[in-house]
């Protein structure tokens, strides 16, 4: 059973995750600093849109995705013709599928990390001539992290559990675009219960090492 | 919390009038290939009408889906599998009883390309051509149609040559869905799945070099229904079914 394990789904459910962790990240923090420090008209209701994918199903997400950039789409004609690019069957598709999982909770984490600075010590920094980006990076990020971090941690988690959506656009391609989840759905479809089981074992042993990690950096706050 | 109480009281006590009514309800539930889910759904009510009481739910999914969920103890009835191997294995592995299976529908299976800006394929050996980029096929591991094209596309020689481009779906009507789309640009579906979305999807060609397509049907040994299965076996075979079934397409087995 081990002999006849295939590395290539764990491999690109880490590589989807990374990436679309990375992704989330930018697009957490920078969200996660407006909805902390700025309210403006529609402020709450334009979080909720962001908090949206936690909440959906996949298939909402999924089908979301392939009306936005499939190939019957305005982006998704505009990038075949220009870049003969698709999204659909391709494991970027997982990547955005997972990105967009991923988002809430970045942004939740980044949110709260950044209400929480003591904004008394931003504002001494500032005293001491310090320029506001300079301030950002070397007051309000140091004390940010450790949240930040772990809802990162969490949104990886998050990523690497990524079906639904992933399934619809990239669809379960071997090699290509079958990540881990994929791999265990096809195995339990195909009756091969132990491939099923060891790549369920591995997938939870990987997400229980995420957590905790993800709690230290919580509780270090 | 008084009035919480209440209203858990009476909604258990609806609850238990309800339950007798449930029991004697009889309810069959027939597990059925993806590519009799137009028939089945016309037939389901039929069968109703000449069986006061009964009712009819189905289960639509890939045959190897379907016998997998069988195998882990499912409740169903009866079982309709779109090909012969998935059958057997139900029989080896005495999940249904294998007195009661008899073949009741056959189909062909076609190469279908989207309507719409349609590639240039007009024959089997045009798949080859830069232009498909991806062709849409079933999992030959669990979706009878993704083995039928497995081996139409080997006795073809194009198997290896094709393998690249092939994308795999859980089921014949994702298999139409990636071509109605234009996610793919061809795929292996069967001639009454085509027909379902003739607006959307163009069949090219017949398709040669496969297992005839034949759907058994059996009664499951774990059935609690086992005479209203066997009733519902027999209607597939009847004048009534099989006229329904031709309506939709299919060929007499």
């Amino acid at each position: 059973m081990i002999a006849d394990f295939d590395a290539h789904p764990l491999l690109l459910s880490l590589q989807v995750a990374t990436i679309a962790t990375l992704l989330a990240l930018v697009a957490g923090m920078a969200l996660g600093w407006v909805f902390a420090r700025h309210h403006f008209f529609g402020s709450s209701v334009l979080e909720a849109v962001c908090m949206l994918p936690l909440v959906l199903p996949p298939t909402v997400l999924g089908y979301g995705i392939l009306m936005a950039m499939g190939r019957r789409s305005a982006l998704g004609a505009w990038l075949r013709e220009h870049f003969d690019y698709t999204i659909v069957f391709n494991w970027h598709g997982a990547v955005v599928a997972s990105a967009l999982v991923a988002l809430p909770l970045v942004l939740k984490s980044a949110s709260a990390a950044f209400g929480n600075v003591d904004r008394t010590l931003e504002a001494a920094a500032r005293t001491l001539r310090q320029s506001r980006w300079s301030v950002f990076v070397r007051v309000t990020l140091p004390l940010a992290w450790p949240g930040i971090l772990a809802g990162a941690l969490l949104a990886f988690a998050r990523a690497m559990g990524e079906f639904g959506a992933s399934l619809m656009v990239a669809g379960s391609i071997p090699k290509h675009t079958q990540t881990l989840s994929m791999a265990i759905y096809d195995a339990v479809q195909a009756g091969q219960d132990d491939y099923a089981l060891l790549l369920v074992t591995i997938t939870s042993l990987l997400s229980i090492v995420i957590l905790v990690a993800s709690n230290r950096f919580f509780s270090l706050r | 919390m008084n009035r919480l109480s209440r209203l858990l009281g009476r909604s258990l006590l609806v609850g238990g009038l309800a339950m007798p009514l449930l029991a004697c309800a009889q309810q069959l539930t027939v597990s059925a290939a993806a590519s009799l889910t137009d028939a089945f759904k016309e037939i389901g009510p039929r069968f109703e009408a000449g069986k006061p009481g009964a009712t009819v739910r189905f289960n639509f999914a890939a045959s190897g889906v379907l016998i997998q969920q069988i195998t882990q103890g499912a409740p169903v009835d009866v079982f309709a599998s779109a090909d012969q191997e998935t059958m057997g294995r139900g029989v080896e592995q005495k999940l249904v009883d294998a007195d009661t299976r008899r073949d009741f529908a056959a189909n062909t299976l076609v190469l279908v390309v989207p309507a719409q800006e349609a590639p240039p394929v007009s024959k089997l050996a045009d798949l080859g051509q830069p232009a498909v980029k991806r062709i849409a096929v079933g999992k030959h591991a669990s979706v009878p149609v993704g083995r039928y094209t497995k081996q139409a596309l080997e006795s073809a020689g194009m198997w290896a040559t094709l393998e690249p481009k092939l994308v795999y779906a859980d089921s014949v009507r994702q298999v139409l869905d990636y071509v109605a789309r234009g996610e793919a640009e061809a795929g292996f579906v069967y001639r009454t799945d085509a027909a379902v979305m003739a607006d959307k999807v163009k069949v090219v060609q017949a398709v040669e070099g496969h297992a005839p397509v034949r759907y058994p049907v059996a009664v499951v040994s774990e059935s609690r229904q086992k005479a209203l299965a066997r009733d519902f076996v027999a209607f597939l075979s009847g004048t009534e079914g099989q006229a329904i079934l031709a309506r939709f397409g299919f060929a007499k087995p």
